[in-house]
């Protein structure tokens, strides 16, 4: 049963080819990782996916229905939710209201009720409040809720960005490297929180250079090399496979475990 | 429960406006504090677009302008009581922002800038050049009213002075509590999201072209309202009302007191509506000191005046 897939999906910016015939499954609770050494069209291949650029080649498919190029609020309607590896954070806003952002879709009404402060409005307003209270709660920011988002490390608002994207109580989420930045422990926390979401059934994607975590919490994983997809398996046979350690050569060992890049 | 910052902030601005009259020192004043009224009105509504959204707009003294000339225009023409005139206006402002407002808000920056300034300067072209129904650059004059009277006749006795400085005060605070509620509102939120990043807030699900387009549509009635309530005030209006200067003049306004602060904003209206005032006595020396104070207030209070202050209130407290 696949949730999303894409297939033949690439991009060119100019006379560069980014992302090149890339095509792939997810499904429900399954974690995807997609790797490959610095500038090998992960980020890109998300912008696809997300809605953010247009492919020029290829397909989107998600639960069924043709998305290629649909607009990023389209697919947020239709349940796909994402992370940025460059945070993308509301900065001038505080962390709990970044996380009700999140509930958009489920908040939003009439402007005009919003205007006037009707009940409607404000009772929308008090379950997102609590939803996202929660939230920040899971991803260890309940503390912080008040303060101004730009006051955080950057370990604080990766997690502000993964609570934000699962405040749309996503079926897929894209997390592109949500543990860069992170110490030892705040990387085990997001492992664990990336985990226990896959397990409610949610269909996950990743972007990630923590290999351990790659290897320890991926049910398949895509290699990515110049904008082509080289290898794709079980993490096992991935990391074994002669092409992928050959494109990780010059960087770094693919089961040196540290970070790539 | 404690209490909101926005109760707060409406309960300050309530006794200020209450109190501020048993310090004049003439009636003068009133009419000093309803100008000062009036622009709090406009400069309320960019907040939205400028401070929430992060949109800019060089043309919404155009619809003061269409604001205004509703007001002076429908009760002779249409028939119709100053007071619909008002809300005439305020529609059909409301409607040229829609329209104008989707293929202008997809520009950005100075390209949004330009834009807005020239749909500004079409509507006093407009104004000053269709002599014939609006009185041309001379200007024209605008019905009375008739709320005061019809107070009057129910036992309260206002000078006219007195009148205009509570109903545009009451016509202000209005103001400032509807751009209040929707600061911490889901489309409040939204509009701040899309400030501060646009990619982002599209992968949440808003639909940014349509929440700019709101905030576009809901500043245009603000800058309308403030039109009408100065031309009724005034019983006169000429096209300068939706005149470059005056455009500027309410951006400066905003910027000035705080772009993101409703309060910060009719500080700004506030203090750029006195400091002329006050400056008078230094005579030909007036706009040099005025250029003066507004550079250094930019430079060292970057926020604006009123972010800037409590910001250093909070650091020192
Ligand atoms: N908007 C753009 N315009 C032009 N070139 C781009 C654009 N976005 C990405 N690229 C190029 O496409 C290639 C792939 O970049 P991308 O960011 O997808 O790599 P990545 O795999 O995410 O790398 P990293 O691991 O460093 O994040 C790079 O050569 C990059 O310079
Ligand atoms: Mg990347």
């Amino acid at each position: 049963m696949t949730l999303l897939s894409v297939d033949g999906l690439g991009i060119d910016f100019g006379g560069l080819t980014a992302v090149n015939d890339v095509g792939f499954s997810v499904s429900p609770g399954e974690i995807v990782s997609v790797i490959g050494p610095n500038g090998a069209g992960k980020t890109t291949l998300f912008n696809m996916i997300s809605g953010v650029y247009q492919p020029q080649r290829g397909k989107v498919i998600l639960d069924g229905a043709d998305v290629t190029g649909l607009a990023p609020n389209r697919l947020a309607e239709r349940g796909l939710s994402r992370t940025f590896q460059n945070l993308q954070i509301f900065q001038r806003m505080s962390v709990l209201e970044n996380a009700m952002t999140g509930c958009h879709l489920r908040e939003r009404g009439p402007v005009l009720s919003d205007l006037l402060s009707l009940p409607s409005s404000r009772r929308r307003s008090a379950v997102t409040r609590a939803r996202a209270t929660e939230l920040l709660e899971r991803v260890g920011l309940a503390r912080a809720s008040e303060r101004e988002a730009s006051s955080l490390s950057y370990g604080a608002l990766k997690r502000l960005e993964i609570a934000r994207a699962l405040a749309l109580e996503p079926r897929i989420l894209l997390l592109d490297e949500p543990a860069a930045g992170c110490n030892a422990v705040e990387t085990e926390e997001i492992d664990h929180l990336i985990a226990e979401v896959a397990k409610s059934g949610v269909a996950i994607l990743l972007v990630e250079h923590d290999m351990k975590m790659v290897m320890r919490i991926s049910r398949h994983i895509v290699v990515l090399d110049r904008g082509e997809k080289i290898a794709e398996g079980a993490p096992a046979a991935v990391s074994r496979d002669p092409k992928v350690i050959e494109a990780y050569l010059g960087t770094q060992s693919v089961e040196a475990g540290d970070a790539v890049g | 429960m404690r209490l909101s910052q926005k109760h707060l902030t409406l309960i300050v601005l309530a006794v200020l406006v209450a109190l501020a009259p048993a310090f004049f020192p003439s009636n003068f004043y009133y009419r000093i504090g309803a100008l000062i009224f009036v622009n709090g009105l406009a400069v309320t509504g960019l907040v939205v677009l400028i401070g929430f959204a992060g949109q800019i707009s060089l043309g919404h003294a155009g619809f003061a302008g269409i604001g205004a000339y509703a007001c002076a225009l429908a009760p002779g023409y249409l028939g119709l009581h100053p007071g619909l005139a008002m809300l005439l206006g305020a529609v059909l402002s409301g409607g040229v922002a829609w329209l104008i407002g989707r293929p202008i808000l997809r520009l950005k920056g100075y390209y949004l800038a330009v834009a807005t300034l020239g749909f500004g300067i079409l509507v006093s072209m407009v104004l000053a050049n269709e002599a014939k129904i609006t009185g041309g650059p001379d200007g024209r004059e605008v019905a009375e009213l008739g709320l005061r009277s019809a107070l009057a006749s129910i036992g309260i006795g206002l000078s006219n002075a007195q009148f205009w400085y509570a109903a545009t005060g009451l016509s202000m605070l209005a103001g400032a509590w509807i751009a209040l509620n929707l600061h911490d509102s889901p489309s409040g939120r939204a509009l701040r999201a899309l400030h501060d990043s646009e990619v982002a807030a599209r992968t949440v699900g808003v639909d940014v072209a349509r929440l700019k387009l709101s905030a576009f549509v809901i500043s245009a009635v603000y800058a309308s309202l403030s039109g009408s309530l100065l031309a009724l005030m005034n019983r006169f209006i000429t096209p300068d009302v939706a005149g470059f200067l005056h455009s500027i003049e309410l951006v400066t306004m905003t910027v000035f007191g705080g772009v993101g602060s409703v309060p910060g904003a009719i500080l700004g209206a506030a203090t750029l509506t006195l400091l002329p005032q006050a400056l008078t006595v230094l005579q030909q020396y007036e706009n040099l000191i005025l250029g003066l104070i507004m550079m250094l207030v930019m430079i060292f209070m970057r926020e604006g005046l009123l972010p800037s202050i409590m910001r250093r209130l909070k650091g020192k407290g």
